[in-house]
């Protein structure tokens, strides 16, 4: 006697059970701590808070211990938790050049007023796997210290607009529409592209750029300045009226250099791609910053011939959570739908076995 | 066609009005200040090298490139004088299905490559409601026969035609509505000289039969001489020299034109 | 049953769920036509319900019954989650009985029981445009249906008509609503189409990732796109259910052993299960008598 599938509501049960127990492996091992994630994975913790829209360490941390890592399902847990947070206003632009800067670098200008200054990167390291961390060898590190106070440090591109040598910024729109309240319609404008690449897939948007630096799109970017610090947050609170500071938070901000032949109306010069992320995620702001200018072909009157320049197609295909979401929406029941390919299958099969059946016959 | 002939000439009202159309992708580079009118049953050739503007033009005045500046006044039988570009794009959108074709240089960008071409020819009129298949098909057969393919190549699709047949076949696609106006591009670019030979007169044939208006885009003096009534010679974006085919191709008056006449002769 | 601490009634707060019922309402006054919503994330992933179930969320009220199905079951895990997501949230009754619901959720089916005027369909939508496959840029589809542009998937079911014979969409079959829009059915078996046409329940239809929320009103004309001279037939099959012996209703395949032996039972496990209850009543009748 058959028995259809039943028990769903015990195998489900059990299922996060037992996920729950491998998420915490070997219990010899001391369990991992939010605080342990949040200060010693920053980076994970990074991108978490940039892909998931939220600036808050911790939470963040706590969505990878309880995604057991996985980013993408930590992203996730924090923009469902995102969703349910109330709204109590908008803060003012970011003032990004009044930033605490602790790093700062050129790709186009070997000095500049401000200076450059290396800061916290992987980039000079030798990738050697470095076996003392393997036990656990912590050794203090020597830091020198510099105790002059920050100088000023004007935009890179500011100083090339002073000659006109490059596009003036975009003019921002007074109010940006909220990607996350309203649906996106196109062609889409650039605060609308902004939010949406910055909250994109990093994997995705660094293929992407890669690919428009190989041929695939128009672009030949220098990295006019990066830049990572601290930056206020004021908001103007209606019965004050005169903002006050309302956090501190860590930002990565990029500005790419991009040709531009000019157009009928414009004569030739450089063009902008802006890129931000949350805490010190540099690839993110670069990748942004990258897919930003190659997404404005179009209003720059450059001919649109490549997946990277089409608004359409990278701006519906940005999001982890989505993507993932549809990906693994395949391992949900098809039964009927397969049912009905199936039955078709057969009766097409079934009909050229026919056909064929009888031209043999007629042949005969 | 025989509303044309009972109406006195000077009372004909052109099919197509051009006013000082205009638009430049960068200095130099599109089409500047161009008038002129089409009148029904006129074949208008656009002559010129490469570079000079001619596609430019061509897209313009077909409803898929906006201009710059200027007007195209496009006298409809379904919605009367129409400012094509001051109008909704619904508009221009239903005149592309219906009353106009548009025919190509490379066929792939006026096929649909991945279905037969049956479903090719009958795709406007199931666009315009037909919805009886055996009917449809008995219309496809009709217009393969009319371009000369033979019919039992239906439910072929055009990856397997030849460069000729797919050209041939573009055509069919776009008078299965009886359109009254044609614009194509360098529509027999790429081809053989014979098979250019067999298109050319294809197309002649059927112009004539079905009393169509083209405007005609082609860098190729010896299909302009064939097909158009009138020319015009661009150069550089605008148009240096126009009139009649046999004058302007046997008295050129503009140096470009005579340039172009004469590295004719030179082949 | 009792809400779920810290959030509001159905997990949506009341702001969005207003914004829904506009786009509900708009999509009800123009049947068929894709209505943009803010979709907002929900805690399930996109492609798992979350259209049907912000959709859900805006029109359950305390004193509803909803039923959940997927795949025309009650009992499959996703259905069971959707189901439990509710009666955490909202703490409303459910139900598996179809005739009992105010509310039923389905991925990929109609229940077999003719659905009543006062119900509600909420139908999961993974692709809501049925031009996408044609063309896949949302700016380009949406000027065909505001043309009625449609041609071009006329020429799909040519193409099936002149390869086979016969149309060959066996699912997410097209109809035209109201004779002016073009709609996706959602993946449910073309078997089911003719479930949807003047249909005394309120059909509502959700996407979450697209962000479109469509309408079909009770009584609405749907019609499944065709030829005059092939006209839309539906699925059939030779057997009959082993289970409740209905030979008019949708049924799955099971494999029952690795010799490839197989068994064709209801894939709506409610309209089985009472079908079953009506012959045993029978039978005991019989004895009694």
């Amino acid at each position: 006697m058959y028995v259809a599938v039943k028990g769903g509501e015990r195998a489900i049960d059990n299922a996060h059970a037992l996920l729950a127990e491998r998420r915490r492996g070997d219990r010899k091992v001391t369990e991992l701590s939010v605080a342990q994630i949040q200060n010693q994975l920053p980076l994970a913790v990074d991108r978490v808070m940039t892909e998931g829209s939220v600036y808050d360490p911790e939470l963040a941390a706590l969505a990878l211990k309880q995604a057991s890592g996985d980013a993408v399902e930590a992203i996730f847990l924090l923009r469902a938790y995102r969703t349910t947070l109330p709204r109590f206003g908008y803060s003012e632009p970011l003032d990004t050049e009044a930033m605490q800067i602790e790093r700062r670098i050129s790709g186009t200008f070997k000095d500049l007023p401000g200076g450059q200054t290396l800061g916290a990167t992987y980039d000079y390291t030798h990738r050697l796997l470095d076996f003392k961390l393997l036990a656990e060898g912590e050794q203090p590190t020597e830091l020198e210290t510099d105790d002059r106070p920050l100088e000023p440090c004007p935009r890179v591109l500011e100083l090339l607009n002073k000659e006109g040598l490059i596009e003036p910024s975009p003019k921002a729109d007074a109010r940006p529409r909220d990607i996350t309240r309203e649906p996106v319609d196109y062609p889409a404008e650039r605060a609308v592209r902004l939010q949406n690449l910055v909250r994109g897939d990093e994997g995705f948007l660094l293929s992407l750029s890669y690919a428009s630096m190989r041929g695939y799109g128009d672009s030949h970017p220098f990295a006019g300045e990066i830049r990572s610090g601290r930056v206020a947050v004021e908001l103007v609170p209606e019965e004050l009226g005169f903002p006050i500071v309302v956090a501190d938070i860590a930002l990565t901000e990029c500005e790419m250099v991009n040709q531009f032949h000019g157009s009928k109306t414009e004569p030739a010069q450089f063009t902008r791609g802006y890129g931000v992320s949350f805490g010190y995620n540099e690839r993110k702001a670069m990748t942004v910053a990258l897919m930003e200018r190659a997404l404005r072909a179009e209003e720059l009157g450059e001919a649109v011939n490549y997946p990277t320049q089409d608004q359409e197609f990278v701006l519906s295909h940005t999001d982890c959570v989505s993507a993932n979401g549809f990906v693994s929406h395949l391992k949900l029941p098809h039964y009927v739908d397969f049912q009905s390919e199936l039955e078709m299958i057969r009766r097409l099969r079934r009909e050229t076995a026919e056909r064929d059946g009888q031209t043999e016959e007629a042949e005969v | 066609m025989s509303n044309t002939a009972q109406t006195p000439w000077q009372d004909i009202e052109p099919l197509l009005s051009v006013q000082q159309l205009s638009k430049f992708y960068a200095p130099g580079k599109g089409c500047g200040d161009v008038s002129f009118d089409l009148y029904p049953g006129e074949v208008l050739g656009i002559v010129g090298e490469s570079g000079s503007g001619k596609s430019t033009l061509l897209n313009s005045l077909s409803a898929r490139l906006a201009p710059d500046a200027g007007k195209v006044i496009y006298r409809s039988e379904q919605f009367g004088e129409l400012d094509l570009y001051a109008g909704e794009e619904s508009l221009r959108r239903q005149l592309m299905r219906s009353e106009w074709g548009i025919v190509h240089q490379h066929a792939a960008d006026g096929l649909r490559m991945n279905v037969s071409a049956g479903a090719n020819i009958g795709e406007r009129l199931m666009a315009i409601g037909e919805r009886h298949y055996g009917d449809i098909r008995a219309r496809a057969e009709q217009w393969l026969q009319a371009v000369e393919i033979d019919s039992n190549r239906i439910d072929d699709k055009p990856a397997q035609f030849s460069g000729g047949m797919q050209q041939r076949l573009q055509i069919a696609r776009n008078l299965v509505t009886h359109p009254r106006l044609i614009f194509m591009d360098e529509p027999t670019g790429g081809l053989d000289v014979s098979v250019q030979a067999r298109l050319l007169d294809l197309l002649r044939t059927l112009v004539a039969q079905l009393g169509l208006s083209v405007i005609i885009v082609t860098h190729d003096l010896a299909v302009a001489r064939l097909l158009a009534h009138r020319l015009m010679v661009m150069r550089r974006g605008e148009v240096v020299e126009s009139g009649l085919t046999d004058q302007v191709l046997d008295d050129p008056q503009h140096p470009y034109t005579q340039l172009l006449v004469s590295s004719i002769l030179q082949n | 049953m009792s809400q779920a601490d810290g959030y509001n009634f159905a997990y949506l707060d009341e702001q969005t769920k207003r914004m829904i019922r506009r786009a509900i309402l708009k999509a009800v006054a123009i049947p068929g036509y894709q209505v943009p919503f803010g979709g907002r994330e929900m805690p399930l992933p996109h492609g798992w319900g979350t259209g049907g179930m912000q959709v859900t969320a805006s029109v359950i009220g305390t004193d509803d019954r909803l039923k959940v199905i997927d795949q025309g079951a009650d009992d499959t895990t996703n259905a069971i989650s959707i189901r439990r997501f509710f009666a955490r949230t909202a703490g409303v009754e459910t139900t598996e009985k179809t005739a009992d619901a105010t509310l039923i959720q389905t991925r990929h089916r109609i229940p077999e029981r003719p659905l009543k005027n006062g119900q509600i369909l909420i139908y999961q939508v993974p692709v809501p445009e049925p031009l996408r496959f044609i063309e896949p840029r949302d700016s380009e589809t949406r000027k065909m249906h505001a043309l009625r542009e449609y041609g071009a998937m006329q020429v799909k079911l040519y193409e099936d008509v002149a390869r086979f014979g016969h149309i060959a969409t066996s699912y997410d079959y097209p109809v035209m609503v109201n004779g002016r829009y073009m709609m996706c059915p959602s993946p449910i078996p073309k078997f089911d189409n003719p479930k949807m046409d003047r249909m005394p329940a309120l059909q509502l239809f959700g996407a979450g990732f697209e962000k479109r929320i469509y309408a079909v009103p009770p009584y609405t004309e749907v019609k499944s796109l065709d030829f005059d001279d092939h006209p839309f037939e539906v699925q059939q099959w030779e057997g009959s259910c082993e289970i409740c012996g209905s030979d008019h209703s949708f049924l799955d395949e099971v494999i029952t052993d690795d010799a490839g032996s197989k068994m064709f039972v209801c894939s709506d496990t409610d309209y089985c299960r009472e079908r079953l209850a009506e012959q045993s009543a029978a039978t005991t009748e019989e004895v009694a008598l």
